[in-house]
């Protein structure tokens, strides 16, 4: 079973880092990507723009159940949650998580009730600890986790926090993950045995 | 700095009970919204799974139960536990204003539209509590519009057309919706249109004299007239792609030829067959005319 799917949350910092990282994919990079940023409630399309500019892969702003597409960016609007469904995303207005809209917690633990064993999460920098539940549960559900070196963030407190939640966390520095979810893009998940019903 | 990258596995936690059977979780979910239509009637069959999914285990969790089945035998049973379900379930956030530059355009590109009909019936498409059927109404007065409008303001929820109909908002989001109101093009002082009274502000009462409140379910009921505008925003983002679809045909066949249909910011009629019926005027809002 191989990967299909990679949700990558930032937060303080995270604009740097978030170019960073995707500017080191390349544009035929195999998996669909979903990017949640903190960012105002008022915020507008700025933050598509400026990834867009640093990266090779396409950027798009999500607009409720867009089909999920290999080599694309898919970034959360300003002020609404995304849900990670089978092939496609959703928007919703349901409560902020940790005083959070979009929450990095509620896209990643979509993406790991969704996808399981298939889904890669990614936590980068941040002044909060949004991130460390969804990582969570994605390794629960066989998936795989990495998180920046909180030593390279700009805040350290999120990716402290999401290794302290999943000690099984790869943990590389910034420039280490892109080459990472390169290699795991094209590599086949571990191989889960199946339970027995 | 260099740090050793460990290979190990990233799966060290021990599966839970929320080991990965999302085929099993699927049949769970799907006999308990089934259960819940064909014994309360409430039917949530159709709606976004990913969302759906993760309202029933917060329900699930907050039970401190383990399974949808589990929560199934107290839904089925316990008419309070359908009762807290239904909060869980039912989101109405909105703002007077929201989107403000949504309002301006409307202004801008709608209005003129608009003062060409003798006579403007709008449908206002899960209202919720009202804000933005009054911010509407608002609008049309000073646009010089309100009294050839007729606004059928709908929504699937009793309680809340009860609020939206009493008018009264919470005085602690005046501040917000006054700087949404000059963000959206407003043309006086919004202090003008509410009083406060009852511990809130109580809103113009003449801004409803034509706005019909009334019950309507887009899973199941129909078409009740004919409309130049509909306005349904961020309530079918809540809906899956095929239940999406059957609310966009009635849309469709409600709305007069060059009618308009405006939906959410984040929403889009491009995975829709009804796409070629529409054109939009002026994105990036989505404001669509029907031209087919």
């Amino acid at each position: 079973m191989a990967y299909s799917i990679v949700g990558v949350g930032s937060s303080w910092g995270g604009l740097a880092a978030m170019s960073k990282l995707l500017g080191a994919l390349p544009a035929n990079f195999s998996l669909p990507i979903v990017v949640v940023q903190h960012r105002s409630r008022d915020s507008d399309r700025l933050l598509a723009e400026i990834l867009q500019d640093a990266t090779d892969l396409t950027v798009s702003e999500i607009e409720d159940k867009e089909p999920l597409t290999p080599g694309t960016v898919h970034i959360a609007p300003a002020n609404y949650h995304v849900l990670i469904d089978d092939g496609f995303l959703s928007l919703s207005l349901e409560e902020p998580v940790r005083f959070s809209r979009p929450s990095i917690d509620v896209m990643l633990s979509s993406a790991a009730d969704t996808y399981g064993p298939e889904a890669i999460g990614v936590v980068l920098t941040g002044a909060n600890e949004d991130g460390a539940q969804g990582l969570s549960d994605i390794v629960k559900r066989g998936g795989c986790a990495l998180v920046q070196d909180p030593r390279t963030a700009e805040i350290a407190i999120m990716p402290h926090a999401a290794v302290k939640a999943v000690p099984s966390a790869e943990v590389l520095p910034l420039e280490g993950l892109a080459p990472r979810l390169i290699a795991l893009s094209r590599k086949r998940a571990k191989v889960r045995a199946r339970k027995a019903v | 700095m260099a740090v050793p990258v460990a290979e190990a596995p990233s799966s060290g936690a021990e599966p839970d009970r929320q080991s990965f059977k999302p085929d099993l979780e699927r049949i769970e979910i799907e006999l308990l919204l089934e259960g819940i239509f064909r014994h309360y009637g409430f039917d949530f069959r159709a709606y976004a799974y990913a969302s759906i999914r993760r309202r029933l285990w917060k329900r699930i969790e907050e039970e401190g139960l383990s399974s949808v089945s589990a929560l199934q035998e107290r839904v089925l049973h316990e008419p309070e536990m359908m009762e807290k379900l239904l909060l869980d379930l039912s989101i109405n956030v909105t703002a007077m204003f929201r989107d403000p530059g949504f309002y301006q355009t409307f202004r801008e590109h709608v209005v003129p539209l608009l003062r060409t009909y003798p006579f403007i019936r709008i449908w206002h498409a899960g209202c919720s509590t009202g804000e933005e059927v009054y911010s509407m109404a608002i609008l049309l007065r000073e646009e010089g519009l309100y009294d050839r409008s007729r606004i059928y303001a709908t929504d699937i929820n009793e309680v809340v057309l009860q609020r939206a109909k009493a008018g009264i908002f919470p005085l602690e989001r005046m501040q917000e919706y006054t700087d949404n109101y000059i963000r959206a093009g407003g043309k006086r002082s919004f202090s003008e249109y509410y009083t406060a009274k009852y511990g809130g502000a109580l809103f113009d009462q003449a801004l409803t004299k034509n706005v019909v409140f009334s019950q309507h379910n887009l899973v199941t009921d129909r078409s009740f007239s004919e409309f130049n505008v509909i306005l349904c925003r961020n309530v079918l983002i809540y809906f899956d792609k095929t239940l999406q679809s059957k609310v966009h045909s009635l849309f469709y066949d409600s709305l007069a030829m060059f009618g308009v249909l405006v939906l959410g910011s984040k929403e889009t009629l491009r995975f829709m067959s009804h796409e070629d019926c529409y054109q939009q005027i002026a994105p990036p809002e989505k404001i669509f005319r029907k031209v087919r």
